[in-house]
């Protein structure tokens, strides 16, 4: 349906316990593509309870396109609970990587900067370094800016993850009751890796 | 000492159907399907073996719809799997309860290109409610239990389990339990809270002119009668969807007939100038809505639905309940005040005015055969009593017009999907379910032929249907639309049909071609009358129109209506009476 007129359109967060299932992150993207919704950002990982994956997901919609957007993920049998939290007081961060082309000559300098962003060094070639950081998208992005004079060869950023503040968050785990212990889906599991 | 329980994975499958109560299946055998079909004749199972497997899902469909019941399609891996995938879609956008059991190829081979293999739960994710990929013995019975809850439960829809081949030619000592389904993340039957039952009864209770639309949700809930309730005592009239048809008899005085795109164009009207309306298990499509910008702008609108995922979709509601429309009813009814409203029910008679002039029903037929007289006669010989199911195009909208069902689950129809070929197998799987009803297939010329090769089903199984084949040369709808948008270029719709008489003849059933008015009715009573399926080959004028007709995007009000001098020529001639078989308030 159409938006309504005053409705901008900003990031929404959703934050998503689903059951650890094969094909399971199959079924969360597809739904995405087939409605029309564009995903920015995913982040996917296993969460307090065993057989429980939180997912992180980032889509930019107006607010009715949101609300669309979660009645149709809870639709999904695997979904177990999900929650828009763009507004709620949370922590939004992103980890990123940067390789840098530095000279011996511009390496401290780049460490300097990094270390002053709070970004920490975590390697050292002859010709580049890797800086490390965690942040919000925001500072993550500003650190980008400081250190694209020095040439970035690479980057990657893992996507937003989110959580409520404070202790008394009504986001508290679920638990998936019954530990999944079938496999439904075609990918097997071998690896014993987190499997959506 | 007694031998240990054990069980292969194929036996498993019959023992977990028929531990849901099935005991009929429609399906095609298959290389990995092969294990499943050799243990099933040890089952009390009745296996009807289709011709295509689109018509295994069709007739698991029709079987569904008519019965109530989750129909069951079987087939193999690779083609087996893909050809279902038609009937899989049509029953999801109608929320038909299907469960497929489909074979896969051994577990080694999966994501190899072995033969016949194919990503079967890839490609029907988007068009299942859920499904599931089975390679473990012990799978197998908690799948299928979990797959028939999952169809048959709030929003019902098409399950697809696909079982590789090893995992039905394993054995298991592990006796599965059949007791509830814990799905965790799964919350099939929300319950509205009570606040929002009090919102809408003000505004129902407020309402100067309101509409109920009814759905098909009524039919699925099994709300038929509390609707009835709701609107006699509330004296609201009620505008059906297409898949609504039956839930409230087509005879009740406050039944107006269908809504939308080829409803009647005063019921169109009372629902654009109502001051509230009442949405009952039906989604807004835009078949029904017309120009979502002019949708009813006056109307407050209180939508009950189990999937809450509609609300807000289409139109924008300002209540929304979201429940099981039985369930929600019993809370609403009591607060419901009995109003009488004649004001505006005497409103909507004046809307009418000058319908009935231009139904074709009134008009003379100058000796021509049009297909809303061979509808009227077959609803007329039939006492209205037939379960009737149809295809999709023009035969569909004038089987909705002039065939009054007054019973529910009587049409069976592809609405959401829009399904060609859907009739025929449906009407299998309707009579397999209820096999003391009169079932006939309405079909037109170029539906028929895309599965008419389940004649042959039909003749195996030994099985009594009527076919009235609404034949006119052309893809008759699409042909509508060419006329009315495309200047007459008749691109691709006219179609060459085979002598659908001896065609069935052919498979040893009846066959009669009917050319004139004069003998629809002796064609209808030979083929009532005759023990085989019998099909009428009805050739009709072949550019008729339905009407009248709500061009895309154009506003619900702005129809298109049929000539009043259509067709032309002496009046005096052959002008069949209205039968008066039902009595509107209107």
């Amino acid at each position: 349906m159409s938006p309504g007129p005053a409705e901008r359109v900003r990031p929404h967060v959703f934050a998503v316990w689903v059951e650890d299932l094969p094909g399971v992150l199959n079924r969360v993207t597809s739904l995405f593509r087939r409605r029309g919704f564009n995903i920015e950002s995913l982040s996917v990982g296993p969460a307090r309870a065993a057989g429980v994956s939180r997912m992180t997901i980032v889509v930019r919609a107006d607010d009715t396109t949101a609300r669309r957007m979660q009645v149709q993920l809870s639709r999904l049998v695997n979904v177990l609970r999900i929650d828009d939290i763009t507004d709620q007081p949370a922590i939004h961060h992103e980890l990123a990587m940067f390789k840098i082309s530095a000279t011996p000559e511009e390496r401290s300098q780049v460490i300097q900067l990094a270390g002053a962003t709070g970004a920490r060094l975590v390697d050292i070639a002859p010709g580049s370094v890797v800086i490390e950081a965690t942040a919000s998208p925001q500072k993550i992005d500003g650190l980008a800016e400081v250190l694209r004079p020095y040439g970035i060869l690479e980057q990657v950023r893992t996507g937003l993850v989110g959580m409520a503040r404070g202790a008394a968050s009504v986001m508290t785990d679920p638990d998936a009751r019954n530990p999944p212990k079938r496999r439904t889906s075609r990918d097997g599991d071998a690896g014993g890796s987190h499997s959506v | 000492m007694t031998k240990p329980w054990r069980r292969t994975g194929s036996q498993l499958i019959w023992e977990t159907l028929l531990e849901q109560g099935v005991h009929t299946v429609f399906g095609y055998p298959g290389g990995a399907i092969l294990p499943a079909y050799d243990a099933m004749l040890d089952y009390p199972i009745r296996h009807i073996l289709v011709r295509h497997e689109q018509g295994a899902t069709h007739m698991a469909d029709g079987y569904s719809r008519a019965s109530g019941e989750v129909g069951v399609a079987v087939a193999t891996s690779g083609p087996g799997a893909t050809n279902m995938v038609t009937g899989i879609a049509t029953a999801m956008l109608d929320s038909s309860p299907l469960v497929c059991v489909t074979g896969q190829v051994g577990s080694a081979l999966i994501g190899t290109d072995a033969f016949q293999e194919t990503d079967v739960t890839g490609v029907t994710l988007p068009i299942t409610k859920h499904n599931y990929l089975v390679t473990d013995v012990d799978d197998i019975a908690p799948a299928l239990h979990e797959a028939f809850y999952v169809a048959r439960s709030g929003r019902p829809g098409p399950v697809l389990v696909d079982i590789t081949k090893d995992a039905q030619q394993a054995s298991t000592e592990r006796r599965p339990s059949f007791g509830k389904v814990d799905l965790p993340g799964y919350r099939p039957e929300p319950r509205p809270p009570e606040s929002e039952l009090q919102r809408a009864a003000e505004l129902i209770n407020r309402a100067e002119r309101p509409v109920i639309l009814a759905g098909h949700g009524i039919l699925i809930s099994g709300a038929m009668d509390q609707v009835r309730e709701l609107a006699e005592r509330a004296r609201m009239p009620i505008a059906m969807t297409l898949l609504g048809i039956g839930a409230i008899p087509a005879n009740h005085p406050l039944n107006m007939g269908m809504m939308g795109m080829h409803g009647e164009s005063w019921v169109n009207q009372a629902i654009q100038e109502a001051d509230l309306l009442l949405a009952l298990g039906m989604r807004f499509d835009d078949r029904v809505t017309g120009n979502l910008k002019t949708y009813a702008p006056n109307a407050a609108k209180i939508h009950i639905d189990i999937d809450p995922a509609e609300f807000h979709k289409n139109v924008r509601v300002d209540v929304g309940l979201a429940g099981d429309l039985s369930a929600v009813l019993a809370h609403l009814l009591p607060v419901v005040e009995a109003r009488d409203r004649s004001e505006w029910i005497g409103a909507i008679r004046g809307f009418k005015g000058d319908t009935a002039v231009r139904d074709i029903q009134n008009l003379p037929d100058m000796g021509k055969l049009y297909a809303a007289h061979v509808i009227h006669d077959i609803w007329r010989m039939t006492g209205g009593k037939a379960i009737v199911t149809t295809d999709v195009g023009q035969h569909q909208m004038w089987e909705a017009q002039y065939y009054r069902h007054n019973e529910p689950r009587s049409l069976i129809t592809s609405g959401g999907l829009g399904t060609m070929g859907f009739a025929l197998p449906a009407a299998v799987g309707a009579k397999v379910a209820r096999p003391d009803e009169e079932v006939w297939v309405i079909a037109g010329d170029g539906g028929f032929q895309m599965t008419m090769c389940e004649l042959a089903t039909i003749a195996q199984e030994r099985l009594k249907l009527n076919v009235a084949i609404i034949n006119n040369g052309y893809l008759g709808m699409v042909r509508q639309w060419q006329e009315f948008f495309y200047d007459r270029r008749y691109a691709g719709t006219p179609i060459l049909s085979p002598d659908f008489a001896a065609l069935a003849r052919s498979f040893g059933l009846g066959g009669e071609t009917v050319r004139s008015r004069k003998d629809v009715e002796g064609a209808v009573e030979r083929a009532r009358a005759d023990e085989r399926t019998v099909v009428l080959d009805f050739q009709v004028e072949k550019e008729d129109t339905v009407y009248p007709m709500v061009p895309t995007g154009a506003r619900l009000q702005d129809m298109i209506r049929r000539p009043e001098q259509e067709p032309d020529g002496d009046p005096e001639s052959e002008a069949e009476p209205v039968a008066a078989g039902h009595s509107m308030e209107w």
